[in-house]
């Protein structure tokens, strides 16, 4: 067991964690921040991607140790106190989460893309999102929710 | 058409998902700020006319409704939307152990010995089990029994589970099984169903069931309905094909996860991410021999199923057996790879059919032979091999028709059911075998489906009772959306359309076990707030079910969706539904909502009346207030209603439930099997680019028309729409749940248990998919509705099958169509570039 600082959705956290733990296993199962998911436990289903100092990390191959010192933004950490980050807001009106499991990663992907890219073309989605698997919806509603994010955003 | 005028096509309409756009009405004013109130529809519901028959046909007394069929957000959008949502393996309990399973890794072997004592003796291990502990066999369906939670004395494929450990965390669990030692005595396995069947002296993988049986065979099941021999000897072109559908399998995101909690009083709980908790109730009891008064099944949100988690898994009873013996709650998560051993997906299918038509392309006479390769276990067996053959019959007429198919057992994990279960593989083959007799008869492949449509308000050749039909007008809007005419037959090489039709069952007839209970059961209560409870016991896996019944009490009650709560899927708590299977949730769990919801409405409609003087008929139930009709000013919050409802009848609150007619199949043996209260249809056109050299094919979009009955909420219906379709073209392309022979290393490895090598498409693979309601509205379901969920991924794989014809004239006629398999059928009919 060993102590780890990280900096989670703007909150300074420490939590004892044994030495082989992923980021994910720390946000999940040392801080209580169950949002990110485990759906392949190697990096190939995009479940549990977060936002590293802005970009899309998938945590459950990041060794927790790699993200001392960053800046951590989960799903958690995506809405504005009370008020939903238009592309969650959009996932919502849209119908881009069925059942939900890929979600919190597909929206971290998707908030890392409008970060760097406030207009991005359909296409520019797809490609951002490629790493994000989607066993639901066939992927045109989450485009669809991107995208109406985006223009809210004034991109 | 319809006497009735129910599913006509002047009632019909289509609805594009182009009107999507509408859905910023239902933003809040002030952009970024959530908004809890529906979206304005993007044009007001059409009229339809007043059924006469069913608890939830169409309501004719209503001009129009206010809340079903609008574009609304569902009830936990923002619960997912922000990691709010708490599926199985987000809870942890206090004190909560770790459970592991112990797999075989022999395809087939005698279990000799087990000695689990060095385990048992590592610090931070709390229990072992093996299948001496709970040696009760079990089955999803209850004649074909012939699973243990944890393998007894055989092990019959690579995976299946042996002994199970609880420890105080993963890592000590891991270890410890690296410490049980268990004997086994291989035994030759069986991985082509084949040999299965031709070994009729053994060895069987199941002791056979009486003297003279191969305990390699599942089931047999072999019907013919009409001249099957004279309508094929009659028939101008006799078309025979051979086909192969290779297994493929769910991959929810969401693994599998179960928790237990056995308390002193001798309370068994167990959470589970599974999509029946009604079954599970039930063999947790029997299996654990617990009193099924004292076991609760809780179902949290599900990350995705698709059939996949449909029966009980040894994980779910482990967790109890070890809870019960440490006092400690326990939790077993399975590993991805587990997910792709525990299975119950996609059967392989060997199919060969002979399919008779006259000149005119109307079919004279259908017969299949099929070989369903089953892997090691009935699962839901039995009903695959039925519905191999008895969901062909529509929506096409066929006089004659025969089907035979024998279920193998295999030394490979058990197949079950998969989004639409056993008759996706059929339908498959049979709608390439109909674009061979249109090609033959040079009739265009819509055209010859025109023809051959069986209608509405009808019976099928095997005695399955049709109701709503609208095919013809999703082959309609098909045809239009993709261009058809302009583009079938006239692409350059290399370029294709295909199209391909379908039908689905809206739920299963009968339940599992016999009993003449509802099917579903819901039940409402109202506050004095003026909020309204839910007690569902159906499973949300995604599909939208809590919102389903939510927009339902909404349309009876007047009830802002906001102020409606829905507790689902707690076995303590909530009425008997069972469960989300076989399409069968929104008309049933819908139907028995309307019946509760209209008893409520009917108890607020007499108490207002009293207070107002006037008839009950006379007070409506909307938009949160209970207005006198004719008389807009005479009005009254709902609270106030509710109220005095309360006040005159007691604690405002109701029981519904559904249960499906009895008169709409036939008598013979297997009759009910493959019955439904209604039938889905649906017709896709696929169009597709295929590269001659190296016989890659890229699906550039479908185009999917599907009659659901009517939508409740569209959004949900396009969302299902396109899931399917998009999984159907996994099947047609990319997935393979395929095992290693032992000339490739060990025989029954899985080739490829990972979602990458597995390969279920990224956003990359995955075509423009383009969804067209059709509503004929069902004269029984609620509101006219049927299913969506499973009906439109049939003809994803026959349209990309056809369209490859279009593009390359080559037939593809084996799952699935990956490069190699294309390049070689295309260089083996010599349809290279100058082809």
């Amino acid at each position: 067991m060993e102590v780890v600082r990280l900096r989670v959705n703007g909150d300074e956290r420490v939590c004892g964690v044994p030495s082989h733990y992923t980021l994910l296993e720390t946000l999940r199962y040392g801080l209580g921040l169950t949002g990110s998911k485990q759906g392949c436990d190697k990096g190939d289903c995009g479940a549990c991607t977060v936002i590293v100092d802005g970009r899309a990390v998938l945590s459950c191959i990041t060794p927790v140790w790699e993200a001392e010192g960053k800046d951590v933004r989960t799903v958690e950490g995506l809405a504005s106190g009370t008020v939903p980050h238009p592309v969650q807001d959009e996932f919502d009106l849209n119908g881009a989460a069925q059942c939900g499991f890929c979600t919190p990663g597909i929206l971290c992907s998707s908030v890392a893309l409008l970060d760097r890219n406030s207009s991005p073309t359909r296409e520019e989605i797809r490609t951002a999102l490629a790493g994000n698997l989607c066993r639901c919806t066939g992927y045109e509603k989450i485009y669809d929710a991107v995208e109406a994010a985006a223009e809210r955003l004034g991109g | 058409m319809s006497g009735r005028g129910i599913s006509s096509s002047p009632g019909m309409r289509e609805v594009s998902h182009k009107a999507r756009a509408s859905s910023a009405d239902a933003r809040s004013p002030a952009a970024g700020v959530r908004a809890p109130a529906p979206s304005v529809p993007e044009a007001p519901p059409a009229v339809r006319p007043p059924s006469p028959n069913g608890p939830g046909g169409a309501d004719g007394t209503r001009a129009e409704l206010a809340t079903i069929g609008r574009r609304m957000r569902k009830v936990d959008g923002f619960a997912k939307a922000s990691g709010r949502a708490r599926y199985t393996d987000d809870i942890q309990l206090a004190g909560m152990l770790h459970g592991k399973i112990l797999r075989s890794p022999h395809p087939h072997a005698r279990i000799v010995a087990i000695d689990t004592s060095r385990a048992a003796e590592l610090p931070g291990v709390h229990a072992v089990v093996t299948g001496r502990d709970m040696p009760v066999t079990y089955g999803i369906i209850p004649w074909t029994p012939d699973e243990y939670p944890l393998c007894v004395d055989k092990v019959r494929y690579v995976g299946d589970g042996v002994a199970a450990v609880a420890a105080v965390d993963e890592d000590t669990a891991i270890a410890a099984l690296d410490l049980i030692e268990v004997t086994y005595e291989e035994l030759p396995a069986y991985l082509d169903p084949h040999e299965a069947i031709e070994a009729a002296a053994g060895p069987y993988i199941h002791a056979p069931r009486k003297p003279g049986h191969n305990g390699n065979i599942t089931k047999v099941v072999e019907l013919a309905f009409g001249d099957v021999e004279g309508g094929l000897a009659d028939a101008d072109l006799v078309v025979e094909g051979d086909y192969f559908f290779e297994g493929t399998t769910h991959t929810p995101i969401e693994p599998h996860c179960a928790i237990g909690l056995a308390e002193p009083n001798g309370k068994l709980t167990v959470w589970s991410a599974t999509q029946v908790p009604h079954y599970l109730h039930r063999e947790l009891a029997r299996v654990l021999d617990v009193d099924p008064a004292l076991v609760r099944v809780v179902q949290p949100p599900v990350g995705g199923a698709f059939g996949g988690k449909s029966e009980p898994f040894d994980l779910e009873f482990c967790v109890a057996k070890l809870a019960m013996m440490t006092g400690r709650p326990v939790k077993i998560l399975y590993t991805r790879e587990e997910v792709f051993y525990s299975h119950r997906g996609r059967h392989p299918f060997h199919m060969r059919y002979r399919t008779g038509a006259t000149k005119e392309g109307m079919l004279t006479s259908v017969d299949a032979d099929i070989v369903l390769d089953g892997g090691a276990y009935a699962s839901f067996g039995l009903v695959t091999t039925y519905y191999s053959g008895q969901l062909l019959t529509a929506p096409y007429q066929m006089p004659a028709y025969r089907f035979h198919s024998t279920r193998a057992y295999t030394n490979k994990p058990a197949c079950g059911p998969k989004r639409g279960h056993g008759s996706v593989q059929p339908r498959f083959a049979f709608e390439v075998q109909l674009d061979r007799i249109a090609e033959a008869l040079a009739i265009d492949p819509i055209e010859l489906r025109r023809r051959n449509f069986i209608g509405s308000d009808t019976r099928t050749v095997n005695d399955l009772r049709v109701t709503s039909n609208g095919f013809l007008e999703c082959l309609e809007a098909v045809e239009r959306a993709s261009d058809w005419k302009r583009k079938f037959g006239r692409l350059p090489y290399g370029r294709g359309v295909g199209v391909a039709g379908s039908t689905y069952i809206t739920g299963t007839n009968y339940p599992v076990y016999p009993n003449e209970m509802p099917q579903s059961g819901i039940q409402l209560q109202v506050d004095r707030s003026g909020r309204v409870a839910v007690f569902s016991g159906a499973s949300e896996i995604g599909q939208g079910v809590d919102s389903m019944v939510t927009y339902i009490v909404a349309e009876e009650l007047g009830v802002p969706l906001e102020h409606i709560r829905v507790l689902a899927g707690d076995t303590d708590f909530t009425p008997v539904d069972l469960g989300a299977y076989s399409s069968r949730v929104t008309f049933m769990l819908g139907n028995a909502c309307i019946d509760a919801a209209r008893r409520i409405k009917a108890m607020v409609q007499e108490a207002v009346a009293e207070e107002w003087g006037t008839k009950p008929r006379a007070v409506l139930l909307a938009g949160g207030l209970a207005v006198m009709a004719g008389d807009t000013g005479t009005a009254m919050p709902l609270r106030e209603a509710f109220n005095l409802a309360e006040a005159k009848y007691g604690t405002l609150g109701a029981t519904g439930s559904y249960n499906t007619p009895k008169d709409v199949h036939g008598s013979y043996r297997g009759a009910t099997i493959g019955a439904s209260p209604a039938y889905s249809f649906t017709a896709h056109v696929a169009e597709v680019e295929v590269d001659a050299e190296t016989g890659f094919v890229t699906v550039e979009k479908i185009w999917i028309a599907h009659d659901c009955g009517r939508a409740l909420n569209p959004v949900l219906v396009e969302g299902q729409m396109e899931g399917s379709a998009y999984m159907g073209f996994a099947e047609a392309l990319m997935e393979e749940q395929i095992f290693k022979t032992a000339d490739q290393g060990r025989a029954g490895l899985h080739n490829a248990p990972s979602l990458l090598d597995y390969r279920i498409p990224t956003s990359l693979d995955t075509p423009a998919l383009e969804s067209l309601i059709i509503e004929s509205i069902d004269p029984e379901g609620p509101y006219g509705a049927k299913e969506a969920g499973e009906g439109p991924l049939h003809p994803s794989i026959p349209a990309i099958a056809n369209a490859i014809y279009d593009a390359v004239g080559v037939r593809m006629n084996a799952l699935p169509f990956s490069p190699p398999r294309v390049w070689r059928a295309i260089r083996a009919a010599g349809k290279g570039r100058a082809g």
